[in-house]
């Protein structure tokens, strides 16, 4: 093919429709991730519910059954609880779940990670949660906090950190 | 009817670019451009990354600083051609979806190809994080939730108060260089079955468009938005909506509407092939006894559809082609690139080594005979998916049409000149635009003598080569008045 002003125009057109193309839209419109005036509250945990049933020690009989070098004291079943976990905004209950053991024998950690878009200001947050089989709730935590803008609160669990934690 | 469009859009770009170096007609050259594009910048920002957490933005804006603006032509290159890759690879899916090339012998590079688009949007994804700056880090979030939608263990967690670890950003270290190795792989597989795959585009193309890269490169030049912090959310993004789409998808509809979407687009895709379609010609059948095994058929064949096999009826060490009825595409380029292939043979039913059986070479011999002995001077050989010759109105016009002008073995075109015909035209569609992929390129290779089986030296007058599309009947006529008989 020969080359001519009227060909080279075209591709020049052309390559310069197709930067043009790649440049906008790689860059705009400018999206808006989180809208002004917003703040995010992150509930998560990685936390393993209490055992369904209790361990008891082993009957001398119990013992005898088994190889010598595996007569543990203490028996223990694997299953966990389930972790429940309520969250209070300002009064109004915002987020409720029950997260399940992991594991064929539901005796892995419960997980939850649920995010949530709240305004900025001062807010009442009440956490409560339950690892446990009994009715109530054996870990609960209050608290006022204030949210800037674009702010993430974390509510999360560590028994180390004493329960319910938020950063 | 549904392709005239697109015809009429290709011949645009034909005009600016030439047939051959038709961007639209390269688009799958073309990806494989922009792949070596990528990996090379990207194995240099491989080698000036810091990778660690902390280090890795600083070290990418550092290529701010770096002579010539070689930072910036480095870091754009990269970018803006993963963005590029991204909107040639739609397109090409787009055009073959389009064209109907997905169906019998165009299965194997339609499933391939459609799996390779979830792989590259991942390797696209996973380049952002690595410079961990506000748009990486509001990337890898929202990819971390949106695989804990379908996954269920929260990935998310990771990102939490208290930043990420190195141990973490090393992961997706090896997600951005483990993704685009199994990229490599996989497009590898997608031209396997493809007999001499284009997986380069023409010289002037490629030169194009990597001096258009970097000329966006230099022009717009690729800006980090600010170190990365979990413990606050980006708001406003400069967003790169080619490569990171779905972010905002789920953001608008959830995670899972997303999953939802994007598994039945590609589950739709994946099963289309299996759509009943209208009956296949048979596929092309070699005869033993008059093929000698020179495996001419095997490397002219545009689908890899013909092997060799040890032949049953000659010495040891002859082969003889062997067709898969599944890859075959009827086309009939085997059959001109056979030596066997020639009218002037003396026997009473003409036959060669590799034949249509809806078509066979001797039914094409007959019809040239007896055009030619009814007084018919004007010899047109043309492809049935090309111009239609059919509609030429020269009384003195024989019009002979192929499945692809590539089935015409050069010899016919010696044969009808010799047997009374004045001129000879042979049609084929543009290249680049052949459903058959080689058909106008081998043909006019062998016409020109570049090729086996190549046309006997005849004067120049007496035959012509013409790359005519459906539609452009008219160019044809006026090829026929430029060289009267």
């Amino acid at each position: 093919m020969t080359m001519n002003w009227r060909t080279l125009t075209g591709q020049a057109l052309l390559y310069g429709l197709f930067a043009l193309f790649i440049g906008v839209f790689s860059s705009w419109p400018r999206y808006q991730a989180l809208p002004d005036g917003q703040a995010v509250m992150k509930i998560s945990f990685i936390h393993h519910g209490q055992r369904v049933a209790p361990c008891r020690p082993l009957t001398a009989e119990e013992l005898a059954k088994l190889p010598p070098n595996m007569r543990a004291p203490l028996k223990c079943e694997r299953e966990r609880a389930p972790v429940t976990i309520e969250v209070d905004l300002d009064g109004q209950t915002v987020f409720r779940h029950v997260a399940q053991p992991t594991g064929l024998s539901r005796d892995g950690a419960a997980a939850v990670y649920q995010r949530l878009v709240l305004p900025v200001g001062e807010h009442r947050i009440a956490v409560r949660l339950k690892d446990t089989t009994g009715p109530d709730f054996n870990h609960t935590r209050e608290a006022t906090v204030q949210l800037a803008p674009a702010q993430v609160l974390v509510i999360d669990f560590d028994a180390n950190k004493g329960g319910i934690t938020l950063s | 009817m549904q392709q005239r469009w697109l015809t009429a859009l290709d011949h645009r770009f034909d005009a600016a670019f030439g047939a051959p170096a038709n961007p639209l007609k390269q688009l799958g050259a073309l990806g494989f451009l922009l792949l070596w594009l990528l990996a090379i910048s990207g194995i240099v920002l491989y080698v000036l990354l810091d990778t660690s957490a902390a280090g890795a933005l600083r070290s990418i804006e550092r290529l701010q600083d770096a002579p010539w603006r070689s930072g910036d032509a480095l870091r754009g290159l990269h970018r803006y051609g993963a963005d590029a890759f991204v909107v040639v690879m739609f397109a090409h899916l787009l055009r073959e979806l389009w064209l109907g090339r997905f169906r019998a012998w165009h299965r194997h590079a339609w499933w391939t190809g459609v799996v390779l688009v979830p792989l590259a949007l991942a390797c696209a994804i996973g380049g952002f994080w690595l410079n961990w700056d506000r748009l990486g880090q509001y990337s890898a979030i929202a990819t971390a939730e949106w695989l804990d939608a379908l996954l269920g263990t929260p990935v998310a967690r990771n990102f939490l108060a208290g930043g990420v670890s190195d141990r973490l950003f090393s992961l997706f270290v090896f997600v951005h260089l483990g993704l685009p190795l199994l990229l490599v792989f996989g497009a590898w597989a997608h031209v396997q079955r493809l007999g001499h795959p284009a997986v380069f585009p023409r010289r002037v193309l490629a030169l194009g468009t990597t001096l258009t890269l970097l000329a966006l490169a230099f022009a717009w030049p690729v800006r980090s938005q600010g170190p990365a912090d979990v413990g606050t959310v980006p708001q406003q993004l400069a967003l790169d909506w080619l490569l990171l789409f779905l972010h905002p998808l789920a953001d608008r509809f959830s995670n899972e509407a997303t999953w939802a979407v994007s598994a039945l687009l590609l589950g739709g895709l994946l099963v289309l092939p299996l759509w009943p379609a209208r009956a296949r010609p048979a596929a092309a059948q070699v005869h033993p006894r008059e093929c000698s095994g020179c495996g001419r058929c095997v490397g002219d064949c545009p689908y890899g559809a013909i092997s060799l096999v040890p032949h049953p009826l000659r010495r040891t060490g002859v082969m003889l082609p062997q067709v898969r009825a599944a890859q075959c595409a009827s086309c009939g380029l085997c059959v001109a690139s056979c030596p066997s292939s020639t009218p002037f043979r003396k026997t009473a039913q003409l036959a060669t080594g590799i034949d249509l059986p809806q078509f066979p070479l001797a039914q094409l011999r007959e019809q040239l005979r007896r055009g030619l002995a009814a007084g018919k001077r004007r010899v047109v050989f043309g492809c049935e998916r090309g111009a239609r010759i059919a509609q030429l109105q020269d009384p003195q016009v024989l019009a002979l049409t192929l499945p692809c002008a590539g089935m015409l073995p050069p010899s016919f075109v010696d044969y009808a000149l010799r047997e009374g015909a004045r001129t000879v035209l042979v049609a084929g569609c543009r290249e680049g635009g052949c459903d058959f992929r080689l058909g106008p390129r081998w043909t006019a290779e062998r016409l020109v003598g570049e090729r086996e089986p190549h046309l006997r030296t005849l004067p120049a007058e007496s035959w012509q080569w013409i790359e005519a599309d459906a539609g452009e009947e008219p160019r044809l006529n006026a090829a026929l008045q430029e060289n009267p008989p």
